[in-house]
């Protein structure tokens, strides 16, 4: 049937079969790696796979292992990751990792296999209604019923990936398709790229809008910028463009998880993280600014705190590439739809051509306040005696790998905030974590996709026992690729967010959070194939972690922390940015009640 | 359905407090704005408003499954839904939606709406402008003697076309916009109304212009 179209339409003479075509559609795509796991529906494929050496594929052990590593790989390199799983089970599988990059905006393409065309919807075996499944977990999805139509789709859903808010996609291939005889077409070109018919994303700012914007910056006395993930997906040079308005108006910055490394935490102007987890000084200015200019930020919940008391006195400018962002949480006085370098730019330029001046004095007492807020030392701790401080550890590492090029991974929990506290990025695409979605086994899959990319670089996943046990198979993964990557374990025996949360919220009732059972991490590393290690002791914390750095294998290195620490400074939930508890002094804070309780 | 008074947001909101545009298909970029200067007072107020969005999409497999899921989704109200090809040669689907909200829901609800792929143009007919709405009920009433009289008089001055009777029923077509339908359908309740099947709404903006301008 397939062949008969193709012959009709006639324009392309040469016939691939439909594997081979979604192959050299890849590689016109720029894919070097797949991350995938083969089963019945996906064979074609493999067979073409096998029959070249120009894409690489990294065989994991899970395939929403697989969905992560290509969030690594994309988010560390700004290219579009690409996955490749089976039918059924294997699309299913991919779905939490789908989902991830959704609410982190990361491009993907994940092809999945599909029951051939005449048996879908016959209940095949392995199959799996893959495009309702993911329908709302992705940010597009085809089926490609005709191998005349395969290019073009995997072309598109590049395209869909990598363009405006950017996104996983899927593309459902029934195996018949991939058997078929079709032509092959290349990608469109040139102007006809923007071409789509439908989706052409809104890349320029309203310069009417920026103007305004421009206008309440330079009339601002006590503002703020808040900036995201978006200036991250924007490219190297949107960091370079906020820095450079930043440097230009001395104004304070702060970010939330997503957006870390976009402006370097050594700048002047850095206040640290915001949010729920964030500093002090950096949740005290946004409550207390008069213009906040939020840049590729999505005022996500734990961000803002209660909504009735997020920064009750400000102006409020949104710049965002997904008009859906704006005014959806929090409504802003001016919105501005563009991607974070182009609006960067023409920000700059206006501030320049009209000649503004921030207004000296007052920025000046500005950030003497800002400067009391941060004289509260609001990630201050103590490491005393026998047990290692988690903060500690993390804080060790950070200082101990710093000098070198190094990438940061993290599961979820209590050790994600500790890391977002205390590694200081200083470059964009340094930092991977699960921000939206909040998925544990996260950050051992993301490394391996990030060390595929990046061969010479430290790969560090900062752990906790809990969250690692969720992908720990991805460990016979590094180990046959080679893969060096360092999974730093934050061993408290607790999952310690959950922990902290029945300490505030329920009383101390420490309902299934205890890590009972938990495996000899040393053994499991080694059974692997991999090396373990293990620190309980203050003292060794630096010669472990110089020692696990130079070791050029796989390494687990299991750190033996305090179980009763809790993650502070913290904003309880329901509450504003201004009612923080700090609790370095040991105090928990009163516990939750209301509508906080509720909440999560 | 919404349980708070619904509002007709053409009669109620002044013209000029229009910051959110949903731009048709420009030359370069189909993405739908929600830009600029945004008049603040206007996403504050808190009153539902009765809108009805049409949305033109390619007609492919799935496209109404992922509007519909964007509603279910995002727990936005639908109060009624028509979809039907309406090009051929291109493709095109229209879809048109009854819904109902806040300006700010509202708002969130056509920039959900633009940002789906296969999207062309999402219009607000109740917001960018006067337009013309229409919907199709069948009406069966069931009854004898005066109710029976009584149902064609009424059914006469609402211009119902009798479809189908029997010597104890009727069924109704009647058109009209839905303030008329359901004002039709209250009407027929104490003379007899058995069930009631309705269209939805379909709508169009009045003037020269259609709705990829």
């Amino acid at each position: 049937m397939a062949e008969a179209q193709t012959a009709e339409r006639g324009d392309s003479t040469e016939k691939f079969v439909g594997a081979r075509i979604i192959l050299k559609a890849l590689e016109e795509q720029g894919v070097e790696v797949v991350f995938g796991y083969p089963g019945g529906a996906v064979l074609p494929i493999y067979d073409e796979l096998f029959k070249q050496n120009r894409i690489r594929h990294v065989l994991v052990r899970h395939e929403q292992g697989a969905v992560h590593a290509a969030e690594g790989y994309a988010r560390s390199t700004g290219k579009v990751g690409c996955v490749l799983v089976t039918s059924g089970p294997g699309a299913t599988n991919a779905v939490t990792g789908l989902t991830d990059a959704l609410m982190d905006s990361i491009p993907l393409v994940c092809l999945t296999g599909q029951v051939p065309t005449h048996l879908i919807g016959n209940d095949a075996f392995q199959e799996a209604d893959t495009i309702g499944i993911t329908r709302p977990c992705t940010k597009h999805n085809y089926l490609v019923r005709d191998v005349n139509q395969l290019a073009q789709t995997i072309h598109e859903a590049f395209y869909v990936a990598r363009s405006g808010r950017p996104g996983p996609v899927v593309v459902d291939l029934p195996k018949d398709v991939c058997m078929a005889m079709g032509p092959y077409t290349t990608a469109p070109k040139g102007v006809q790229r923007k071409q789509h018919k439908t989706y052409r994303p809104k890349t320029k700012g309203d310069s009417a809008a920026i103007a305004h914007a421009v206008a309440l910056m330079a009339a601002a006395k006590k503002p703020v910028f808040y900036t995201g993930g978006g200036v991250i997906n924007a490219g190297p040079r949107a960091s370079k463009l906020l820095r450079e308005l930043v440097a230009l108006t001395g104004f304070p910055i702060t970010s939330t998880l997503m957006g870390l490394g976009a402006y370097p935490a050594s700048g002047d102007a850095w206040l640290g993280m915001l949010g729920m987890h964030g500093t002090y000084e950096a949740n005290l200015a946004m409550h207390d600014c008069d213009v906040m200019i939020n840049i590729g930020a999505r005022f996500d919940d734990r961000v803002t705190g209660n909504l009735k008391f997020f920064s009750p006195g400000s102006k409020k400018i949104h710049v965002d590439i997904d008009a859906s962002s704006i005014n959806k949480n929090v409504i802003v006085d001016i919105g501005i739809v563009g991607d974070g370098a182009s609006v960067l730019e023409d920000m700059l330029a206006m501030w320049k051509a009209r000649r503004y001046q921030a207004d000296q004095k007052a920025i000046k007492a500005w950030w003497r306040q800002i400067e009391e807020w941060k004289a509260r030392g609001c990630l201050g701790y103590e490491q005393k005696g026998k047990l290692i401080k988690p903060q500690y550890a993390i804080q060790r590492l950070f200082e101990l790998t710093k000098h070198k090029k190094t990438y940061i991974t993290t599961e979820v929990g209590q050790h994600q905030m500790w890391a977002a506290q205390f590694c200081r990025f200083e470059e964009p695409n340094r930092w991977l974590t699960s921000g939206g979605l909040g998925t544990m086994g996260y950050g051992l899959p993301a490394a391996v996709g990030v060390q595929m990319a990046h061969r010479d670089a430290l790969v560090v996943d900062i752990a906790g026992e809990a969250s690692i046990m969720m992908n720990i198979q991805e460990l016979s993964t590094a180990v046959q690729y080679r893969l060096p990557v360092k999974v730093f374990i934050i061993n408290n025996q607790y999952m310690g967010m959950v922990r902290q949360w029945q300490e505030l919220l329920h009383g101390g009732r420490y309902s299934e959070s205890y890590s009972e059972a938990l495996p000899d991490f040393v053994k499991l590393a080694e059974a692997f194939g991999c090396v373990g290690m293990r620190v309980s002791d203050p003292k060794k914390v630096d010669d472990t972690i110089k020692e696990m750095i130079a070791i050029d294998r796989p390494v687990v290195c299991d750190v033996v922390v305090d179980q009763k620490e809790n993650c502070f400074p913290m904003i309880p939930s329901g509450k504003a940015h201004n009612e923080m508890i700090l609790g370095q002094d040991g105090k928990t804070g009163k516990p939750i009640t209301g509508e906080g309780l509720a909440l999560v | 359905m919404a349980k708070k008074p619904v509002k007709t947001a053409a009669k109620s909101q002044p013209k000029a407090a229009k910051a959110v545009r949903v731009k048709a298909a420009a030359e370069d970029q189909s993405t739908n704005l929600y830009e600029g200067m945004i008049p603040v007072a206007r996403l504050r107020d808190k009153d539902i408003y009765r809108h009805v969005v049409s949305v033109l999409v390619d007609n492919e497999a799935g496209v109404l499954a992922r509007v519909i899921g964007l509603f279910a989704g995002r727990g936005y109200n639908i109060e009624s839904l028509t979809v039907a090809e309406v090009d051929h040669e291109r493709g095109l689907s229209r879809i048109n939606i009854a819904t109902s909200g806040t300006h700010q829901t509202i708002d969130q609800i056509k920039a959900q709406l633009g940002r789906l792929v296969p999207v062309h143009v999402v219009r607000d007919l109740t917001d960018d402008g006067p337009s013309v709405a229409r919907e199709l009920a069948l009406v069966k009433v069931a009854g004898i003697g005066e109710k029976r009289v009584e149902a064609l008089r009424i059914g006469d001055i609402f211009r119902a076309n009798v479809v189908d009777s029997s010597t104890q029923s009727f069924v109704f077509e009647v058109v009209g916009n839905t303030d008329k339908v359901d004002a039709f359908i209250e009407l027929m309740k104490p003379l007899g109304l058995v069930e009631v099947s309705r269209t939805g709404v379909a709508a169009l903006a009045r003037g020269a212009a259609g709705i990829e301008k």
